[in-house]
C-alpha cells in the first residue's frame, strides 16, 4: 500500500523532472502559439462571424481561441512548463553542486579507463620530484594544482572553467525570473490610454481591457502638441507633446515626449502614441478701436459672431491658406449696435498695414489661425519591468555561459616504479571535446618533455 | 559608384564563389577551393563596403535623418545575406571546411538576387516608430542568429544528403564521388550543433533587444503579435532541439531534420510573417 503510493509520487516526480516533458511542453507551446498568429486575438464578434461564420465562432469562444494567449489552457502549459522546469532544476542541480564541493581530486581508476583523453609514460626521478615538475607546467600552461597523497600514490588535480556548469541553470532560472516579472506586471500594473487636448488636463486614463476609468494619483496637462513632417511629404517625422505633472495644483515634472521617448512618474509611463484634430478650429484676431486705439485679441470661430466694445460684433465668413499669393486671408464683416450687416472685406494675415487703411469703427489683424488637437499617449504601469530586464540580462548572460565555456579538468597519478616513476594523465571537458583534445594533446606533450627532462620538440 | 552597383558585384561575387564551389566539389582541385572562399571573402568586403556607402548616402538624402540601412525589407534581405556570409565565413576559418560554401552560399546568393531584383531600394525617410536605436540593436542580433540557422540549415542538408547513401554503401573503404567530398556525417552533425550555438543566444539578445524596442515605443514589451509569437516560436524549436540533442540523443538524422524546420520556421518569422499573416511590422509591404 504505502509502497504503491509512494512509487506514485515517485512517479509524478520523475514525470515533472523529466526532459522528455520538457521537450514536449516546449514543442506544443511552439505549435499553439501559432494559432494566434493565424486567428485574430481579441477582434469583435462580427469579425469572427464574417471570416469563419458563426458555429465557428462559437467553437473559437469554448476553445479561447479568441484570446488565446490568456486561455486557460494555454496558461496551464506555461504553467507545466515552469513546474518541469523547477522540478528539474532541483533534481540535478545537487550534482552540479557536488562539483564544486567535492571536486575529484584523486582520480579514480575508471577516470584513467575511460576517459577520451589520457596517456601513460615513465620518467626518472622520484614521484614528488615529477609531480613537483608536473605541477609548474600545468600552472603555467594550464592552472593551478592541488596534490593529494593516497595509498603510497601522488594525485594532481586542476579545473578551469567550473562556473560553465551554472550556465544552464542561470538560462533556467532566468526564464523563471522573466514569468515572475511578466505575472507581477500583469497583477499589479495596467495598460491604459488617454487623449488628452492642447491645453487641457486629466487625472484619469482608460483601462485598455474596458475595465473602466483608472485613477492616476495626479494631473497631466499637456501645453502644446507639435507634430513635423518630412520635407514635401505627408510622412510625419516627429510629433511630441509638452506633459506637465501637477501635483496639488503644483508642477512637479514637465518633459518634451515624442515617440520611443516617454515621461515617467511615479512608475507609470506615457507614451506619444497618436494624435488627432480636437474640436473647431479657431482664429486669433487682433481688433484695434480705432477712435481710442484700445486692443483686443479675440479667438473666433468661423461662421459665429464673436462680440466687440460697444455692442459691435464681427464674424469671419470664409478663410483660405493662400490667397493669390498673398498667404492666408479671410472675409469677414462688421455688425453695427443695431444688428445691421456692415459689407465684407478682406484681411490677409501677411499684410495687416492694408487694413488700417478701412473705413470703420475697428481695424483688425489676423494673427493666427489654429486648429486644437489632442495628443495620444498610452499609458502603463508595469512594476515588473525591471525583473523582467534583469531576467533578460542574465539569460544572454547563461546562454553564453553555457554554450561557450566548458568545464575542464585534468587528472595526473604518479605512482613509484622502481628508479622510474610511473605517470598517468587523463583529461576531460564537459562541452567542445575535440577542441579540448587538441589542447590535451598539446599540454601532454609539453609535460611529458618536461618531466622528461627534455626541451618541448619543435613541432613541423 | 553607388552602394547599388556595389550590391550588384557583390551578387556576382557570391555567384561567382557558388559556382567555384560546385566546380570544388565535382574537380577535388584544392585551387579552385581557395579561389572560392576568396571570392566568398571579396564579395562579402565589397558588400560591407556598400552597407557602409548606403548608410552614408542615407545621410546625403536625408540629411540629419540618416540611418543605419536596416529599416525596410530591401535593407534587411541584403543585411542577411551579409550575416549569412560573416558566419559562414568564421566557421569556414575555424573548421576549414571547404564544400560546405556549395550549400551556404547559394542562400545569401538567392537573397541578394531578390533583393536586387524585385525590392524597392529607395531610401525613405522614417516614421517615429522605427527611429530608435534598439531597432538597430534588434535588426543586427536577429539577423546574426537567423544567419547561423541558415548555415546550420546548409550543413544539414549536405548531412541528409549524405547519410542516405552512406548507409547503403558497403565496404570500409571511403565513399568516393561528390559526397565522398563532403566532411563525415560526424562532422557535419557537429556543425549543425556549433551553428545552432552560434544562432541561439543571438536569437535571445534579438528577441530581447525586439522587447526593449517594443517597451520604449509602445510600452509593452510584449504584446503577441504574431511577429513576435514566431520569434518566440522559433526559439522554442531550437530549445527544443537543443535539449534533445544532449539529452535524449537527437543527434544525426533527427538533429538535421530539426535543423530544416528550425529553419523554415525562421524564414516563416521573417518574411512569412509579413507577406502571409499581418501585425504590427512595417516592413513587407515593400
Ligand atoms: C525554452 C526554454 C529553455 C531554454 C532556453 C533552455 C536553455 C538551456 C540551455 C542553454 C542549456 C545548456 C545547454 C547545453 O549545455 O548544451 C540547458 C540545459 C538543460 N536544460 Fe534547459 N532550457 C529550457 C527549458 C528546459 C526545461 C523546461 C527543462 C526541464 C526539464 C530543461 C532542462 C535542462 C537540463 C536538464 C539541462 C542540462 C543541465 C546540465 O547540463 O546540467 N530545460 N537548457
Amino acid at each position: 500500500m504505502t509502497a504503491k503510493k509512494k512509487s506514485l509520487t515517485d512517479s509524478t516526480w520523475d514525470f515533472l523532472c523529466s526532459l522528455k516533458l520538457a521537450i514536449i511542453t516546449v514543442l506544443l507551446l511552439a505549435l499553439t502559439s501559432i494559432i494566434g498568429t493565424i486567428i485574430l486575438q481579441n477582434g469583435a464578434p462580427a469579425d469572427y462571424i464574417r471570416e469563419y461564420g458563426q458555429a465557428n465562432y462559437e467553437l473559437f469562444k469554448k476553445l479561447q481561441f479568441i484570446d488565446m494567449y490568456h486561455s486557460t489552457w494555454f496558461i496551464a502549459l506555461l504553467a507545466l512548463f515552469s513546474v518541469n522546469l523547477i522540478c528539474c532544476s532541483i533534481k540535478n542541480f545537487p550534482r552540479v553542486w557536488k562539483f564544486v564541493r567535492e571536486p575529484a581530486l584523486v582520480a579514480s581508476a575508471g577516470i584513467f579507463k575511460g576517459s577520451a583523453n589520457r596517456a601513460e609514460f615513465s620518467c626518472k626521478g622520484s614521484k614528488e620530484q615529477v609531480a613537483e615538475l608536473v605541477a609548474t607546467v600545468l600552472k603555467k600552461e594550464f592552472t593551478k594544482t592541488i596534490l593529494t597523497e593516497q595509498d603510497d600514490k601522488l594525485y594532481l588535480f586542476a579545473q578551469k572553467g567550473i562556473y560553465s556548469r551554472f550556465g544552464a541553470y542561470i538560462t533556467h532560472l532566468s526564464i523563471l525570473i522573466i514569468m515572475a516579472g511578466a505575472v507581477i506586471g500583469n497583477v499589479w500594473g495596467y495598460k491604459a490610454f488617454v487623449n488628452i487636448v492642447e491645453g487641457s488636463s486629466i487625472d484619469q486614463v482608460r483601462s485598455r481591457n474596458g475595465t473602466g476609468p483608472i485613477d492616476l494619483g495626479f494631473t497631466v496637462r499637456c501645453d502644446d502638441f507639435d507634430v513635423s513632417y518630412y520635407p514635401n511629404s505627408n510622412r510625419p517625422k516627429d510629433y511630441n507633446s509638452d506633459l506637465v505633472i501637477l501635483e496639488n495644483g503644483q508642477e512637479v515634472l514637465r518633459k518634451r515626449i515624442e515617440v520611443n521617448d516617454p515621461l515617467t512618474y511615479k512608475g507609470i509611463k506615457f507614451y506619444q502614441s497618436s494624435y488627432g484634430s480636437a474640436g473647431n478650429a479657431f482664429f486669433k484676431i487682433r481688433a484695434t478701436e480705432k477712435a481710442t486705439g484700445k486692443v483686443i485679441d479675440i479667438k473666433a470661430h468661423q461662421g459665429r459672431h464673436a462680440q466687440l466694445p460697444g455692442g459691435y460684433s464681427f464674424a469671419i465668413t470664409n478663410f483660405t491658406e493662400n490667397d493669390r499669393n498673398f498667404g492666408p486671408a479671410m472675409q469677414l464683416h462688421v455688425n453695427t449696435p443695431d444688428d445691421k450687416h456692415g459689407a465684407p472685406f478682406i484681411v490677409w494675415q501677411n499684410h495687416p498695414e492694408l487694413d488700417l487703411k478701412r473705413d470703420g469703427v475697428f481695424s483688425f489683424a489676423l494673427l493666427g489661425f489654429e486648429q486644437p488637437q489632442y495628443t495620444g499617449l498610452q499609458v502603463a504601469k508595469d512594476p515588473g519591468v525591471n525583473i523582467v530586464w534583469a531576467g533578460c540580462f542574465l539569460i544572454v548572460f547563461g546562454s553564453l555561459t553555457a554554450f561557450f565555456f566548458s568545464h575542464k579538468r585534468i587528472w595526473v597519478c604518479l605512482e613509484d616504479n622502481g628508479k622510474k616513476t610511473k605517470v598517468l594523465i587523463a583529461g576531460n571537458a564537459h562541452r567542445n571535446q575535440p577542441g579540448f583534445s587538441l589542447a590535451f594533446d598539446d599540454l601532454l606533450q609539453k609535460i611529458e618533455a618536461t618531466a622528461k627532462n627534455e626541451s618541448p620538440k619543435k613541432e613541423g | 559608384m553607388d552602394s547599388g552597383q556595389l550590391f550588384n558585384i557583390t551578387t556576382i561575387a557570391y555567384f561567382a564563389a557558388m559556382v567555384l564551389f560546385f566546380a570544388y566539389i565535382a574537380t577535388k582541385n584544392k585551387t579552385v577551393a581557395l579561389i572560392a572562399t576568396l571570392s566568398s571573402l571579396a564579395g562579402f568586403l565589397i558588400q560591407t563596403t556598400a552597407l557602409g556607402l548606403r548608410w552614408y548616402e542615407s545621410y546625403q538624402i536625408l540629411g540629419a535623418d540618416g540611418r543605419a540601412p536596416l529599416t525596410n525589407l530591401y535593407e534587411s534581405v541584403v543585411f542577411f545575406a551579409w550575416s549569412i556570409l560573416l558566419i559562414y565565413l568564421l566557421m569556414d576559418w575555424k573548421y576549414k571546411h571547404r564544400t560546405i560554401g556549395a550549400f551556404v552560399l547559394p542562400i545569401a546568393l538567392f537573397s541578394m538576387l531578390w533583393a536586387q531584383m524585385s525590392l524597392h531600394a529607395s531610401i525613405d525617410p522614417l516614421v517615429p516608430a522605427l527611429q530608435s536605436n534598439w531597432l538597430t540593436y534588434h535588426v543586427i542580433t536577429c539577423f546574426l542568429g537567423y544567419a547561423g540557422f541558415a548555415v546550420a540549415f546548409g550543413v544539414s542538408i549536405m548531412y541528409l544528403l549524405k547519410i542516405g547513401k552512406e548507409e547503403k554503401h558497403q565496404g570500409d573503404e571511403p565513399m568516393g564521388g561528390i559526397l565522398g567530398m563532403f566532411p563525415s556525417t560526424r562532422v557535419l552533425d557537429d556543425m549543425n550543433y556549433k551553428a545552432i550555438m552560434i544562432g541561439f543566444p543571438l536569437l535571445t539578445l534579438g528577441i530581447v533587444t525586439g522587447a526593449a524596442w517594443a517597451y520604449y515605443a509602445w510600452g509593452t514589451y510584449w504584446s503577441w503579435d504574431p511577429k513576435e509569437t514566431w520569434s518566440l516560436i522559433v526559439w522554442f524549436l531550437y530549445a527544443a532541439f537543443l535539449h534533445a540533442r544532449f539529452t535524449r540523443g537527437w543527434v544525426g538524422r533527427r538533429a538535421a531534420w530539426l535543423s530544416v524546420f528550425g529553419f523554415a520556421a525562421t524564414l516563416f518569422c521573417y518574411l512569412g510573417v509579413n507577406l502571409v499573416l499581418s501585425g504590427l511590422h512595417s516592413y513587407g509591404s515593400g
